[in-house]
């Protein structure tokens, strides 16, 4: 199968910010041997590099559906990235501290793009209810209302807080400079920017104005949700997810129990 | 560079964000469009040939820009090679629209600042870090000044 290997690599050492970077021990596919290598986790990418000057990567394990679990190793502080698939290999690392392999182990079993979209929509849900519940300062749009009940299998949601087109961006997108570009021309980098033309409909809804609030900074385009319930995006986000989470809390509770039975296993195991 | 193919094989099985047949080109000279399914599985897009249960390959949607190329027509292309572009054409203004759309959402990075800018709201509403009730406001990912940080170096 094809990757856009050059630009994968490339997501590695570019500017933004990895998630956590260190040294780690991973085992060998064929060589059984562990080999010390530079880790850089972004997203639900997980790099190993030659060393910590290397230009590019050696490899990369895409961390989506992954589980995160301790392992019985000869090497201390071993721990395993596993996945739930057929004839899945087993990634096998080693940190070089308890708590360095404590806070890869924590790192590594969030990243995935599905734990941060719950995140997001939780975030989400958080502030319409705030906004609807302070009868929020929007201005009179006469537009499709609001009213539609804050439930999560309801896309309509997102219509309250579609993007306009606004001279008044948060700070941290790129100057008016550039988003006057990006309203005349019809291109859009993702994770650059966050607006874009307002005559653009989002799914079936018509652009309406943002919520306002008194700066005038408005909210970034909504990331989609996906059709039907949050149920069955459980199949990629591995066995660790309880069928029928769909609540954030407990999903998220999930993960922080996970990560204190790894605590208790080793804290026994010692 | 090596990367776990099975696995990513495995993830294009899962549900999708959005799948359908368009016509793809690749960035090539001398590349010309095919039928393809397309199908979005969070921030990657595999395209299959129609009927085939493996993907013939699979787009990291990270540090990409998405254009309109036409009525019906977008296109791909990575910012370090801006001027390659995979040229994706579809049935309707409609359905172009739409897939510009989940694409440009699709990524993690993308994600991250919308998580970066509710944080920041519901912070600036309430006085409180809409995390700490998960115990997840220490993160790295969860960051508002990650770009100021220096790289984490490992303890």
């Amino acid at each position: 199968m094809k990757l856009n290997e050059r630009s994968v690599a490339h997501y590695a050492t570019c500017d933004s910010p990895p998630d956590k970077t260190g040294f780690l021990f991973k085992k060998g596919e064929r060589n059984t041997a562990y080999h010390r290598r530079w880790f850089i986790l972004k997203g639900n990418m997980l790099f190993y590099l030659e060393d910590r000057e290397s230009r590019e990567p050696i490899g990369v394990i895409v961390l989506e559906g992954c589980t995160v679990e301790l392992c019985e190793s000869v090497e201390e502080f071993a721990f395993a990235v596993k996945f739930d698939c057929a004839k899945a290999r087993v990634y096998k690392m080693a940190a070089e501290s308890q708590a360095a392999m404590e806070s890869w182990v924590k790192a590594l079993s969030r990243a995935s793009f599905d734990y941060m979209r719950l995140v997001v929509r939780e975030l989400e849900r958080q502030l319409e209810e705030m906004q609807e519940a302070s009868g929020a300062s929007t201005p009179s749009r006469g537009k499709a209302s609001r009213r539609q009940q804050s439930s999560r299998s309801k896309p309509a949601l997102q219509s309250g807080l579609a993007v306009a087109p606004s001279t008044h961006l948060p700070a941290y997108t790129r100057g008016t400079q550039e988003e006057v570009q990006l309203l005349s021309g019809p291109a859009w980098e993702n994770g650059v920017s966050w607006s874009r033309p307002g005559a653009l409909p989002n799914g079936s809804e018509p652009p309406q104005e943002g919520y306002g609030s008194s700066d005038g900074v408005r909210p970034p385009p909504v990331p989609p949700r996906r059709r039907g319930t949050i149920g069955y995006s459980t199949s990629s986000l591995e066995s660790p997810v309880s069928p029928g989470t769909v609540c954030f809390s407990k999903l998220h509770d999930w993960y922080g129990k996970e990560v204190a039975d790894l605590r208790v296993e080793w804290l026994q195991s010692q | 560079m090596r990367f776990n193919e099975k696995e990513l094989v495995s993830l294009s099985r899962q549900p999708s964000q959005r799948a359908a047949e368009l016509g793809m080109k690749g960035p090539k000279k001398g590349d010309v469009v095919k039928k393809r399914l397309v199908k979005l599985v969070v921030n990657f897009l595999f395209y299959f040939r129609t009927d085939e249960e493996e993907p013939l390959g699979a787009l990291l949607l990270e540090q990409c820009r998405v254009e309109r190329e036409d009525d019906q027509a977008f296109s791909i292309a990575f910012l370090d090679e801006a001027e390659r572009k995979y040229l994706f054409e579809c049935d309707s203004q409609e359905q172009c629209l739409e897939w510009i759309d989940s694409i440009v959402k699709a990524s993690y990075e993308f994600m991250r600042k919308n998580l970066i800018f509710y944080r920041t709201e519901i912070h600036r509403m309430t006085g409180k870090d809409p995390l700490e009730q998960y115990g997840i406001s220490d993160e790295t990912r969860f960051q508002v000044n990650s770009g100021l940080q220096p790289i984490t170096k490992e303890a």
